[in-house]
């Protein structure tokens, strides 16, 4: 560790702290319909929109309704993509001719992007035409997010209205998250991106004679407008299959740091905006502070195992240490531009968040450094999280802490003024158990399936992990991998696919239950025996939960895969 | 259910249409025309041919040339497309070696380069990545201390002076950016490039 990483590390998160109020107040302006400055501009827009798809923008939605909107259009963009991957063959835009993806492949692809997962079975320049990925997967970046967004805020309206019915109008949220917040950052991004490089062009791949005379065949394409929106929608899905670590996606330390603050830009900022909705922004710093707690204990494991380098190393005449002159470290599946400090950082933003793009190859990190993602999406992304699903998730988490701080005192929790009672801490149980019962499910079967271990890239229990990474990403709705996983095979695409659909709508169905349930409750006053949510006491109490809720259910499955594999390594066992 | 169907077929449309069209397309226009080379993938052109990409790494495997990392991309394989053959510096297929720290075919592979390298340079230690493959394959970078390590091979495959050498590889660095960001790193297609300004090899 060199005391430049960790000014990089604190300059990150500074920055991230910093734009938290201007972009959360923003953020509030937009959902609350209001109108602002780009209203002008984009406000014709916005309401021939609504006028085309039948519309009414003044109606509001019970959680019912809201809940089937959000099916509705997930199930057709599900539906669209999964056409659009198998005709690609026969559609424009190909230069490269490359054909149409088997339904196995296409299932899991049209899955994982419309659940923000950006899982990837297949290599993007090798798999994917410009149709595809422009108005296939770009789109499906935005409208994603943009969902995520819209569940966020109906959450929030559900803890800060009173004897309510409605949680608002999902197309009206979808649709202001997309115009006014995910497009013009996006703009704005892509054009930043391609003046530092990133490519940006509808050309064939150029073909170029290197130095030594040999055959280069370089990937091109319409990269920089989805980097912009993969990392600003926490989606992750890279172009190329190298993701932020291919040159084009990210050529330089200035594009990776700012991708880094965009993987958590947008749900730092919706911790401020259910503050300011809450008409108490402590509320939103003090779920802020617990996530901060989370992601800088991450960051440090991450970022000291990384620098130990390898011990298998040792005793070869290779060296490891950090110094002027290189950034040393476990160098396996890392650029040299990032060195270990940006490395690390990204692997722990990435999975805090449910971003999944990966600057360098997590399957190579050292088993503590590697174990640092995997806990992290284990724990449900809760640390600023995937836009919306971040702090929709940290929300649960904050009504198990009252309920447990509760049954300590002996009295019914509060949360906002709103009481928490049997319906809405079954609904909280339902979203929370979905996850582990999808993951551990799926591994125990796969762990027995010839079929499955077939696709293992690495033996002993690093294969394990390979494995149970896979589902954690999947039903984590991450996206990034181990990826010496060969996951394009019918077994994985289909289970994979299942648990990304259960790690997504196994929580929002439940989660826009208690919404509607916390809306139509009336306001109770704070009294003397209310627990203030925004002490530091509650801080440390979720961040508790959070850590123990997650090690409880997956301590057993941690031990078989990355700690075995960290004592072996320590008595010097090779697989 | 059936009237939740009109809005999300038609708002998905017209997103369609937004981000999928107007939105890529718009970018592609507005950045050929403000910034075509970078847009264009950054290509550098000598005599009329394109040499390369300044941001993608390219295989050198000369004595006379400085070598860039390890790079595990592949190819199909000709002879049989299901299968794939080691073709270092693929930039139509990036990916990585995806191996644990704890496998023994990883520890193979660097434990053979490790000797080639030290047989070449005895006098120092061979700085990992020279000896670990890169995240994307394309690695376009090492750092001084890998630039340094190649000093005698690359002296003594063009007949010059190692403190010439060594010169050049100081003026090569790119700092950190903003003196903060990132690492120091050298660019081995320019750095080449440079060198055989020097001294022509052909």
């Amino acid at each position: 560790m060199t005391l430049n990483g960790w000014i990089q590390i604190a300059l990150f998160f500074a920055l991230v702290t910093a734009l938290t109020r201007p972009l959360g107040g923003y953020l509030q302006r937009v959902l609350n319909g209001e109108k602002i400055f780009l209203s002008r501009l984009l406000g014709p827009l916005e309401r021939g929109f609504y006028r085309l798809a039948g519309v009414d923008d003044g109606a509001e939605q019970h959680w019912t309704r809201y809940a089937v909107s959000v099916l509705s259009f997930s199930l057709a963009g599900y539906l669209t993509l999964y056409g659009l991957q198998l005709l690609q063959g026969a559609l424009p835009l190909n230069p490269q001719y490359l054909p149409g993806l088997s339904a196995d492949l296409s299932f899991n692809t049209a899955i994982s992007f419309v659940t923000n997962t950006n899982w990837q079975s297949y290599g993007g320049e090798t798999t994917m035409s410009y149709l595809t990925q422009m108005l296939g997967l770009t789109v499906h970046n935005f409208l994603s997010a943009a969902t995520g967004i819209a569940l966020a805020i109906a959450l929030i309206r559900g803890f800060t209205r009173r004897n309510a019915q409605t949680l608002g109008n999902f197309w009206v949220d979808l649709t202001r998250a997309t115009l006014y917040v995910l497009l013009p950052l996006s703009v704005f991004l892509a054009l930043f991106f391609v003046w530092q490089g990133v490519p940006q062009n509808l050309n064939g791949y150029t073909e170029a004679t290197t130095l030594e005379g040999a055959k280069q065949v370089i990937a091109q394409g319409p990269v920089a407008s989805q980097v912009a929106i993969k990392m600003l929608g926490t989606n992750g899905g890279g172009f190329f299959n190298a993701n932020a670590a291919h040159p084009y996606e990210n050529p330089s330390a200035i594009t990776d740091f700012v991708q880094l603050i965009l993987i958590f830009l947008i749900s730092a900022a919706l911790t401020n905006t259910f503050g300011r909705m809450a008409k108490n922004e402590l509320q939103g710093w003090a779920l802020y502070s617990a996530m901060s707690v989370l992601f800088l204990a991450g960051v440090a494991v991450a970022y000291w195992a990384e620098s130990q380098g390898n011990p298998a190393f040792i005793g070869m005449e290779i060296d490891q240490q950090a110094s002027a002159m290189q950034a040393g470290g476990n160098m396996e599946g890392k650029e040299v531009r990032f060195g270990i400090a940006h490395s690390a950082l990204f692997a722990t933003a990435t999975t805090d968040a449910s971003c999944g793009a990966v600057n360098a190859m997590h399957d190579s990190f050292t088993a503590l450094g590697g174990a640092v993602p995997l806990v992290n999406i284990m724990l449900g992304e809760v640390v600023f999280g995937g836009v919306g699903s971040g702090l929709y998730g940290m929300l649960l988490f904050a009504l198990i802490s009252l309920f447990i701080a509760g049954l300590m005192v002996g009295r019914t929790p509060e949360y906002l003024g709103k009481k928490i009672e049997a319906r809405e801490i079954k609904m909280t149980m339902l979203a929370i158990l979905c996850m582990p019962l999808a993951l551990l499910g799926f591994l125990a079967v796969a762990s027995v399936s010839p079929l499955a271990l077939k696709s293992l890239a690495n033996n002993g229990p690093h294969g394990f992990t390979e494995m149970l990474y896979a589902y954690t990403s999947a039903v984590g709705n991450n996206g990034s991998a181990f990826a010496g996983l060969s996951a394009n095979t019918p077994f994985w695409n289909l289970t994979l696919g299942v648990a990304m659909l259960v790690g997504r709508f196994a929580v929002i169905v439940p989660m826009l239950a208690i919404a509607g349930s916390l809306a139509a409750k009336k306001y109770t006053p704070p009294s003397n025996g209310t627990f203030p949510t925004d002490s530091g006491l509650f801080v440390a109490l979720l961040v508790a939960i959070v850590v123990i809720v997650g090690g409880l259910t997956y301590f057993p499955a941690l031990a078989l895969g990355p700690v075995a594999e960290h004592l072996a390594q320590r008595a010097g066992n090779l697989f | 259910m059936r009237d939740a169907l009109r809005p999300a077929f038609v708002l998905l449309g017209l997103f369609t249409l937004l981000t999928g069209l107007a939105y890529p397309l718009a970018i592609t226009g507005l950045a050929q025309a403000l910034f075509p080379y970078q847009a264009n993938g950054s290509l550098i052109t000598h005599e009329g041919t394109i040499i390369g990409s300044a941001l993608i790494g390219q295989n050198f495997a000369a004595p006379a040339y400085f070598h860039g990392r390890p790079s595990a991309t592949t190819d199909s394989d000709a002879a049989d497309a299901t299968k794939t053959v080691a073709s270092p510096y693929n930039a139509a297929a990036s990916g990585a070696s995806n191996l644990a720290p704890s496998a023994q075919a990883l520890v193979d592979r660097v434990r053979a380069d490790t000797a080639l390298l030290h047989a070449e340079n005895p006098e120092a230690a061979v700085p990992v990545e020279l000896v670990t493959t890169s995240a994307s394959g394309l690695d376009p970078h090492i750092s001084m201390a890998a630039a340094l390590f190649q000093v005698p091979r690359v002296a003594q495959a063009r007949g010059l002076d190692p403190q010439v050498l060594r010169d050049l590889i100081i003026v090569s660095t790119q700092p950190r950016l903003l003196g903060v960001l990132g690492e120091p790193v050298i660019n081995v297609l320019a750095l080449n490039r440079a060198l055989d300004g020097l001294s022509p090899v052909h």
